[in-house]
């Protein structure tokens, strides 16, 4: 089953509303969708059916579905109503087969209203009655009983389904222009175009997913790579929810034996200092662990920009097309070749990895070529890794010291790692070396490489990788990973944490230990989104015999 | 009849709290007065034009002043019905606060009763004795007054926590209490049964009709029934309608609040057995005595006066105990079927604790003493539902009372309450403007709960009846804020106590900072007079002072540095002032008298003002910044007339308990129960979204217009 929401909807959705205003000075509707110069076409035939579409839900819906009397949509019905959407991937190749989702308290209505299942075709003024989870062969039609695709309908009834609301699923051809007729169908017949994310967004309101779930859902249908599905799958079965829901009641036990003493004095045993203190360092230590994954998250999410610079002729481009195993880049032995920002995507250890091939720097008047060097230098500071590329054939020269020394500022200001690449390696005498341990403070690593056979390359993958502090994340293995705002209240976690400890240390009265833990206790409570003062109180009082 | 008499009544009355002449109430059909008595608006426009308050009897629009149906009725600012520690402190307040004021209770000799536990305090009670006391209340200075043993509980657990509890002699604390409210001016007391609420045309309350025919007129009635509306008292499975043991019951309010549209649940409580003192062997019996430096409830020293102390002993439940109550569990209510009301959980029965905590073999039991001149003893965490006949030999099963006679047997209480969400945070109902609700009737337990909402519903009814704006105490200000938040909020399944994690602030809602807190309020609205404000003030002063000395003053008592650097484990660093000294653990002000460096004008409470500000400065600021915080998020408000049921995304439970409750805030409705953190999600999703729409349909209507203008 797939989980794609109408992500792809969110450009073409949007804009009709921001860009409104700008009518006022068209004076005149038309000019704004013809031109649509703000729509930036991912996929251009979705583009434009969204936008009619979208169109109609601000205009003509009313005339169409309400009736003439009434003027205006409930919203009532907008908030709550059944949404429809295509599900699956829009504007690429044809696939063979694309669906359609229905989701909401009439979804089998409307499914009825424009599906007809084939075995019982004959039977006049037939009302569909779907079996949840039991597929059916029929048609789609539309209004005037024109047969659109012949589809297999899959109804899910609530709470069986995604959404925990009744959805029915209509597969179709996976042609765009099916899948297009197919929704625009149902939107005729009652069901209102999905907002992106918004089946997501309904699983979360309706209890089918907490909010850690519903954002790695997000996380899942976006993914770049293999290892960054495979977390966010793993967060939505729940791998990350219940270490944040273990903590927290570990949190809130600790709370309940605390505070059920200072209600209940004098009817209670004292507490067991030894077992809080190493509680304590336990969760400490599995909120840190938690947090080690934030990285990995960040790069899984957004990839890692790695920029390759040097001076010319040194073998960037030959190094680039070496790891990515294209020929992305033009080589040839004319100093001054590259002379824009070259990409090419690699994934390393399942992180998607961009690599940006830059124009040799260096002095040179040749206008085309001073652009490419400026460029390369601001993409320098851009990225997350710098590989300083040298010649092993020449050895360390005065231009690759100023060089250098550029890189340092840039670095100074933007503190990611560089690493200094020694290329044609095979080629050079080893005397021609010695620089590297001259040189050597000024690199975070120095890795040995000949472009043309791809030796040392694996070398310069395991290295980036511990500079970005990913050398913990297991290959291929499923594990989890914290997004930023998970991140941000792990942290107030641990310094509630690390607080409380203090406190301890500081030999302060145990009430105070509980404005920390109740801290840790919220933040690990906003993560999955829960509250807690009337947990604690109901603890006090299933665990302990108290009260007179 | 009397119509004369009543008159002069009246006239002999208004010269005590009016200079002005007083005009005669207005003639009434008999036929109206259980529903809705119509009074001439004219009549009250008239005198709230008139900045002072107006009096006790309502200008005649008629002539016939002989012809009076209900001659013998009388006029009053607020009326409070009940004379429990809520209704006390509501009809002091009001009266105070220089409103005329009727108490009317069922039995004058039954006023301010202990009827369950004679103490006052303990965790989280003591800060809402304290912080009634900083407002001007009256509960404080009685167990001051009237206290038998006092304890500080928690003292090594924190400051927000400590809590004072006091042993208090019952007959003294309501003969004192009596003495108290009949002779405040403005108050007058009366002994009736109120069976019906007399309403105006607009929703608004104009008095009470009581059981002998009696009407009270009033624009501020405060309900405090406590146990008495429809109460039923049970010894094991026999019962009988009474309000409290040997105490009728009051009937047909209920029926009127019912018909009126209030909805009314019922709630259990319960007391244990008394004993004789006399006949209890304590030769074997841990005692438990007060504290040698007793401290006080109230900030006004004049009361601080010290008297001798009495004992509490401990004994413990034995086998023959448990075994007896295992093999007669059928007879108790809950176990036997009969009962399903639960009882609080802070006050389970003996039966519920052995049912429920079955490795424990023994259970604590408390004799405490009921009063210095009566030989009762209550007898602690023993309260159960088994039958008389099998409570004294369960009382025999344990050490010490092996001969004891049993004075009163322990029973059980069960009466109408009204869900509490019926009031806003004011106490005043939503439904009948004027009408205020405290104490057991919106579902609480404990003298203290009651208090202090009872001083709120009190200060409260004076101020409507003197049409001046109702006074809220937010939630994040006190512990009474607190209570009446979670009263009008959650949903109760039992008796609401007060309890220390109820308060997620409360390292700023201690007990010795209550009347830096309240009291400037208390004064504002009149409830703290002249002198205590002036004493108030200048133990303000004495503090900021002494804080300013001890940071300027460094130390160089060499002693005083040893010993420090001994007690505390941490070296003192050259020229620490003695600030810096005390921020250190386990440093006391103490330390400096000892050594001659501490301030001997200060009073005992002040110096541990001080040592708190100063030692936990950095901790009390940084619960200030998440106060703060929250509270930035938490009081977000929400529009009065959202309609909750057409947000499909909550649960139902959320529309449902929603629109019932109706709250003013995020913060409030997050606090509903019911709602979970899910819903609260939904509604500030729904929220948005709708202002979106609202945009969206604005932005839709411009350019309509724009076409249209165009075209």
């Amino acid at each position: 089953m797939s989980l794609l929401p109408l992500f792809r909807h969110f450009l073409t959705r949007s804009k009709p509303t921001t860009a409104i205003p700008v009518i006022r000075t068209f004076k005149t509707l038309t000019p704004l969708f013809l031109s649509s110069p703000p729509f930036k076409p991912i996929s251009n035939s979705i583009t434009q059916a969204s936008s009619r579409v979208a169109e109609n839900g601000l205009i003509l819906n009313k005339d169409e579905r309400v009736g003439s009397g009434s003027n205006r949509p409930d919203p009532d019905v907008n908030s709550s109503g059944t949404i429809a959407a295509i599900v699956t991937s829009m504007g690429g190749q044809a696939s063979a087969v694309g669906i359609v989702r229905l989701s909401g308290p009439s979804a089998v209505n409307i499914a009825a209203r424009v599906f007809r299942p084939l075995k019982k075709r004959k039977r006049k003024n037939f009302c569909w009655q779907p079996t949840s989870h039991v597929v059916e062969y029929g048609v789609v039609c539309d209004s005037h009983g024109n047969v659109v695709d012949e589809v297999l309908a899959i109804p899910m009834l609530a709470p069986r389904s995604y959404t925990k609301e009744d959805v029915v699923e209509l597969q179709c051809h996976g042609n765009d222009v099916c899948l297009q007729r197919v929704l625009r169908v149902c939107l005729e017949a009652g069901a209102k175009l999905a907002e992106p994310g918004e089946f997501t967004l309904r699983a979360f309101l309706n209890g089918r997913l907490d909010l850690s779930q519903a954002e790695d859902v997000g996380k899942l249908v976006s993914a770049k790579s293999v290892a960054a599905a495979d977390a966010a799958l793993a967060g939505i079965q729940g791998g990350f929810s219940s270490l944040v829901k273990s903590l927290r009641t570990q949190c809130i036990e600790l709370l309940t034996e605390i505070e059920a003493r200072l209600d209940f004095d004098d009817e209670m045993p004292p507490l067991d200092m030894d077992l809080i203190l190493s509680k304590i360092r336990a969760m400490s230590h599995d909120v840190e662990s938690a947090m080690e994954t934030a990285n990995y998250d960040k790069f899984l999410q957004s990839g890692l920009q790695i920029a390759i610079i040097g001076r010319p002729n040194v073998g960037k481009s030959s190094l680039l097309n070496s790891w990515s195993k294209s020929e992305r880049a033009i080589v040839t032995d004319i100093a001054g070749t590259t002379r824009d920002v070259v990409e090419a995507n690699v994934t390393v250890q399942g992180i998607p990895v961009t690599l940006l091939d830059t124009a040799g720097i260096r002095e040179t008047n040749d206008i085309v070529e001073k652009i490419g060097v400026e460029r390369s230098e601001a993409v320098a500071m851009g990225a997350d890794v710098v590989i300083m590329t040298v010649s092993a054939i020449d050895g360390w020269t005065n231009e690759d010291s100023k060089l250098l020394d550029r890189i340092k500022r840039t670095k100074a200001a933007s503190g990611s790692p560089v690493i200094l690449v020694i290329n044609k390696i095979d080629q050079a005498p080893s005397a021609r070396l010695e620089f590297v341990n001259t040189t050597d403070e000024s690199f975070d690593k120095h890795i040995y490489t000949c472009a043309i056979t791809g030796h040392g390359i694996s070398d310069l993958e395991a290295a980036i990788l511990e500079l970005v502090g990913l050398q913990n994340i297991p290959a291929g293995g499923r594990k989890w990973a914290v997004n930023q705002r998970q991140c941000e209240q792990l942290v107030r976690t641990k310094e509630a944490l690390t607080r409380l400890r203090a406190s301890i240390d500081d030999d302060l009265p145990f009430d105070f230990w509980t404005i920390d833990l109740r801290d840790a206790a919220l933040a690990l409570g906003q993560i999955s989104g829960e509250d807690i003062s009337e947990e604690v109180l109901t603890n006090i009082f299933g665990k302990f015999c108290i009260g007179k | 009849m009397a119509a004369a008499a009543v008159s002069f009544l009246h006239f002999t009355r208004i010269p005590r709290h009016f200079s002005i002449i007083p005009f005669l109430r207005p003639p009434r059909s008999p036929s109206l007065r259980f529903r809705r008595s119509c009074k001439p608006r004219l009549c009250f426009n008239f005198f709230r034009a008139d900045s002072r308050r107006h009096f006790s009897v309502v200008p005649s629009s008629s002539s016939d002043w002989n012809n009076h149906v209900a001659a013998g009725d009388e006029t009053y600012d607020v009326i409070v019905v009940g004379g429990g520690h809520a209704g006390c402190e509501a009809a002091l307040a009001s009266a105070r606060l220089g409103a005329k004021t009727l108490l009317l209770t069922l039995n004058i000799d039954r006023i301010a009763w202990q009827p369950c536990n004679p103490a006052v305090g303990g965790p989280a009670k003591s800060q809402l004795v304290h912080e009634v006391d900083a407002l001007g209340g009256e509960i404080g200075k009685m167990a001051d007054r009237c206290y038998l043993q006092k304890r500080v509980l928690n003292v090594s657990r924190g400051p927000a926590v400590r809590a004072l509890r006091a042993q208090t002699d019952k007959r003294e604390y309501a003969i004192e209490m009596k003495k108290i409210v009949e002779s405040t001016p403005n108050l007058s007391i009366r002994e009736a049964m109120v069976t019906d609420l007399l309403l105006g045309t607009n929703d608004d309350v104009k008095g009470v009709h009581t059981f002998f025919g009696m009407n009270f007129y009033s624009n501020s009635v405060v309900l405090t029934t406590g146990t008495f509306m429809s109460g039923k008292v049970w010894v094991g499975r026999t019962s009988m309608p009474a309000g409290r043991a040997g105490e009728s019951a009051s009937h047909g309010l209920t029926e009127n609040l019912q018909s009126l549209g209030f909805e009314t649940d019922r709630l259990k409580t319960g007391t244990p057995a008394r004993v004789d003192s006399r006949t209890v062997d304590y030769s074997l019996l841990e005692p438990q005595h007060g504290d040698e430096e007793v401290h006080w409830f109230s900030f006004d020293p004049t009361y601080h006066i010290e008297r001798e102390q009495m004992c509490c002993y401990l004994t413990r439940t034995t086998q023959v105990t448990h075994q007896l109550i295992k093999d007669n569990l059928h007879e108790t209510p809950t176990y036997g079927g009969w009962v399903e009301a639960k009882g609080p959980r802070y006050c389970p029965s003996i039966e519920d604790k052995i049912v429920r905590f079955q490795d424990k073999d023994s259970h604590q039991i408390f004799l405490e003493p009921e009063g210095r001149s009566v030989p009762e003893l209550y007898v602690q965490g023993f309260s159960t539902g088994l039958p008389e006949r099998l409570q004294l030999p369960l009382l025999r099963t344990l050490p010490g009372l092996e001969n004891c006679s049993m004075l009163r047997p322990a029973y059980a209480v069960e009466y109408d309450y009204l869900p509490a969400h019926q009031c806003s945070r004011s106490l005043m109902t939503k439904k009948i403007q004027g009408l205020f609700f405290s104490g057991q009737i919106n579902g609480t337990t404990g003298y203290e709960e009651a208090a202090a909402q009872g001083i709120i519903s009190g200060i409260n009814a004076a101020r409507h009846s003197d049409g001046k704006p109702l006074i809220v105490l937010e939630r994040e200000s006190s512990y009474i804020g607190t209570l009446i938040d979670d009263l009008v909020t959650k949903d109760l399944r039992e008796p609401y106590r007060m309890l220390t994690s109820r308060s997620e602030y409360r390292l700023i809602l201690r007990s010795d900072n209550a009347d830096s807190r309240l009291t400037p309020l208390g004064h504002e609205i009149g409830l703290v007079d002249d002198k205590r404000w002036t004493a108030y003030q200048e133990k303000q002063a004495r503090i900021s002072q002494e804080k300013k000395r001890l940071k300027s003053v460094r130390v160089t008592s060499e002693e005083l540095v040893n010993e420090v650097t001994l007690l505390s484990g941490q070296p003192v660093k050259d020229h620490s002032t003695l600030e810096g000294l005390l921020k250190k653990p386990h440093i006391e002000y103490k330390l400096f008298d000892k050594h001659g460096l501490g301030n001997d004008d200060l009073s005992r409470t002040e110096k541990e003002c001080i040592e708190i500000d100063i030692k936990y400065e950095g901790l009390i600021a940084r619960q200030h910044s998440q106060l703060q915080q929250m509270v930035h998020r938490q009081h977000k408000p929400l529009p009065a007339d959202l309609d909750y049921y057409s947000m499909k995304t909550l649960s139902h439970e959320a529309r449902e308990k929603l629109s019932k409750v109706r709250p003013q805030t995020i913060g409030q409705a997050s606090r509903v129960g019911g709602v979970s953190p899910a819903d609260i999600t939904a509604l500030l999703i729904v929220l948005e979204s709708n202002r979106r729409k609202a945009q969206e349909l604005k932005r839709h209507e411009i350019l309509a217009s724009v076409i249209a203008d165009s075209s």
